[in-house]
């Protein structure tokens, strides 16, 4: 172990080497994030003047546990891949606060913030557009250890390229071929080696098995649920649009709608108990492989489409289609509200329910 | 023409053979399928990508373009063999979007950006049906109102770039059924959509090919969608069908273990928590002259010598009506 990763990871509080191990809490919390917004700036014509804002991400909030997986859901513009991008600071979002390691990273330059980039690694969709196609996949697994100075010699660092490449179930020996010479399978492994190099403690997952065939598919989730079981307290956020993908992986579900987190709670609870109008009906427009129960299902189809983000709807922006709709839900924007331990709903309808049943 | 194929059924294939000759060799894209669609019956042809389940649907169609080429088979519909046509033929032309219909999976790609979305709706009724420009347009209004587009009239002279791609589909679904066809051939129509537009449009599809009395092959990869609206499957692997039956007993009695394994490896919205997926490992085949022997051998929990030596075995009966499915290990006995 060299001296500037030993300072640096403590600089971080992560305790993952031996000599500044200390007792972590079950409860411990690893990121935190607050009020989270991204607005992009809508520019035309030669001066590009500001004419609008796409609010990808409008005020979402939400804490990760060390060693759990969050579970980001909801359909295309709803601002997920977002929120991770701003977790990983590939964008800089426009407001709101991050913690990492209770240490705020959302205000840090980029200088301050390099040398806590590997502890947050990020893994792509697509494993055919994120790896460089002109690097063996050997050095694209390494680069994060020579970026971030992690081992002191070629043999150190053939080593540990090697381990990450069993650690993946990829054979060591594929490491000097070419990203075309492998499958979309093998592509998104070498994908999860390079996260897994600079040894992070969150890995933010966007959409990894999303084009994937479906025998394939069930290879990665597994990869990803064995690496989280034989490390102590690697934490996982899980985008992804598909539902039942994330709810087999995730122990705690946030479904978005047009940037904001509408619900958040267990898999099991957002199965039995869906709250949310808009996640009953997205529950409800998944298919079961299973003819009995899909005769049996009831189908909630929505009207219309996801409103666009640069205009989007008043106080609560599923109001258009929702098919319980009061005229405050037009002028109010819900919060999230607790209904019962780890399930938190942003419905007026909710906080109605609940006003009365206190009085 | 309207007599019945062999069969009695609307369309059948009969061993079907689609390959395309490229410098490496040639790749048996569709290797010897036979499948039948009865009237108004909803069949689901699953596999993954590369199985070779859009280019048997393709070939059907005759729409496939060199390098590829129709090798063998017969395609009977309504008593005639449509591969006995030849490709551009006045009479292949009335049967492609008159009477069998192709919805695309990419709403993107396969409308044409340059022409209004009313006009690629009119030319197949003006084209088919033999309507007048005007009664072409007031029908035209008619299918988009159909298909939930609001203000029809006035979104007729728009270009596709106007629409979503939830209102696009939407389009492709009144393009498919603009002239009645007595068949629908969607090919993953919805993949490319989010999960409740999905929905929308599924139902909507449905609702409208049962307007006009019309079968529909329903190509995909997802289970879930079939076990909702199909009556009978096909499974496809490496350019052969491996398994057949209803729905029920594909579902509930899987007897191919290629089968098995997909319905395994999904994980599903019902299941218990802490329910491992079982993936089949390894990657599906390089179909560039295959080997003879089941091209599943290579991934199979229950290989064995036999598969190795001997080529592909036939499509056998097992339990469940009509239920075939194509493995040694399923011979002389009951499905699994």
């Amino acid at each position: 172990m060299n001296e500037a990763r030993a300072t640096e990871t403590r600089l971080v509080g992560r305790p993952q080497d031996a000599e500044v191990s200390v007792a972590v809490p079950a409860n411990d919390v690893i990121l935190k994030v607050e009020d989270l917004r991204m607005y992009f700036p809508i520019t035309r014509g030669l001066l590009k003047r500001k004419v609008g804002e796409v609010k990808a991400v409008d005020g979402v909030s939400f804490t990760i546990r060390r060693g759990e997986t969050l579970g980001l859901v909801g359909e295309s513009g709803c601002g997920k891949t977002t929120v991770g991008r701003c977790i990983s600071r590939i964008y800089q979002p426009t407001d709101g606060r991050i913690w990492f390691e209770h240490r705020e990273i959302s205000k840090l330059a980029e200088k301050e913030f390099r040398p806590l980039r590997r502890h947050i690694a990020v893994i792509f969709q697509d494993p055919y557009g994120s790896l460089d196609p002109r690097q063996t996949a050997g050095s694209i697994v390494g680069e994060p250890l020579e970026i971030h100075k992690m081992v002191r010699s070629k043999a150190e660092y053939r080593e540990r390229v090697a381990g990450l490449f069993a650690k993946v179930g990829l054979d060591p020996a594929l490491m000097s071929r070419y990203p075309h010479e492998f499958s979309g399978g093998q592509r998104q492994r070498i994908g999860i080696a390079r996260a897994l190099a600079g040894d992070p403690s969150l890995i933010i997952c966007d959409e990894p098995v999303s084009a994937l065939d479906v025998s394939i598919q069930a290879q990665i989730i597994n990869l990803l649920m064995d690496l989280k079981e034989g490390s102590s307290g690697l934490t996982y956020i899980f985008i992804a649009h598909d539902l039942s993908v994330v709810k087999h992986i995730s122990d705690r579900i946030a479904v978005m709608y047009l940037g904001r987190v509408v619900e958040i709670t267990t898999p099991a609870e957002l199965y039995s108990n869906p709250i949310h109008p808009y996640t009953r009906a997205l529950l409800s427009a998944v298919c079961v492989p299973d003819p009995d129960i899909e005769a049996t299902r009831e189908r909630i189809v929505l009207e219309g489409e996801v409103p666009s983000p640069v205009n989007p709807p008043s106080g609560c922006t599923f109001h258009a289609r929702c098919p319980e709709a009061t005229p405050a839900c037009k002028t109010t924007v819900p919060k999230l509200t607790m209904v019962a331990e780890d399930h938190e709903v942003a419905c007026l309808r909710v906080a109605e329910a609940a006003v009365k049943e206190e009085q | 023409m309207c007599e019945a194929g062999p069969r009695g059924r609307m369309l059948e294939v009969e061993d079907l053979y689609t390959e395309f000759k490229i410098d490496q060799g040639i790749v048996h894209a569709v290797n010897g399928i036979s499948y039948a669609v009865d009237e108004r019956e909803i069949v689901g042809m699953v596999g993954e990508s590369g199985c070779g389940k859009t280019v048997s649907q393709l070939s059907v169609m005759q729409l496939i373009r060199r390098p590829g080429r129709i090798a063998g088979g017969k395609v009977w519909f309504e008593g005639v063999n449509l591969l006995e046509y030849r490709p551009n033929s006045p009479e292949m032309r009335a049967i492609r979007g008159g009477k069998i219909s192709m919805i695309f999976q990419e709403p993107m790609t396969s409308l044409n950006p340059t022409l209004t979305i009313g006009r690629q709706i009119t030319e197949s009724l003006e084209l088919h049906l033999g309507m007048n420009k005007k009664e072409a347009r007031a029908r035209a209004i008619e299918l988009l109102d159909q298909v939930g587009i609001p203000s029809a009239a006035s979104r007729l002279d728009d270009y596709p770039h106007q629409f979503s791609g939830g209102m696009r589909q939407r389009v492709m679904i009144a393009i498919g059924v603009a002239c009645e066809p007595k068949m629908v051939i969607a090919d993953e129509p919805t993949t490319a959509l989010d999960c409740t537009t999905q929905a929308q449009l599924l139902e909507l599809m449905l609702a409208t090919i049962d307007r006009c009395q019309g079968a529909l092959v329903l190509v995909t990869h997802n289970l879930g969608v079939v076990a909702r609206y199909a009556q009978r499957l096909y499974i496809m692997y490496a350019g052969k069908i491996v398994e057949e039956g209803r729905c029920r007993d594909i579902f509930y009695r899987p007897s191919h273990p290629y089968t098995i394994g997909l319905l395994n490896s999904v994980p599903r919205l019902d299941e218990a928590k802490g329910k491992r997926l079982v993936p089949i490992w390894g990657t599906p085949p390089n179909l560039i002259d295959p080997p003879a022997r089941c091209a599943f051998y290579p991934r199979c929990p229950e290989r064995t010598e036999r598969c190795r030596v001997e080529p592909w075995p036939e499509l056998k009966p097992v339990e469940g009506e009509g239920h075939l499915v194509r493995c040694y290990m399923r011979e002389g006995g009951r499905g699994a």
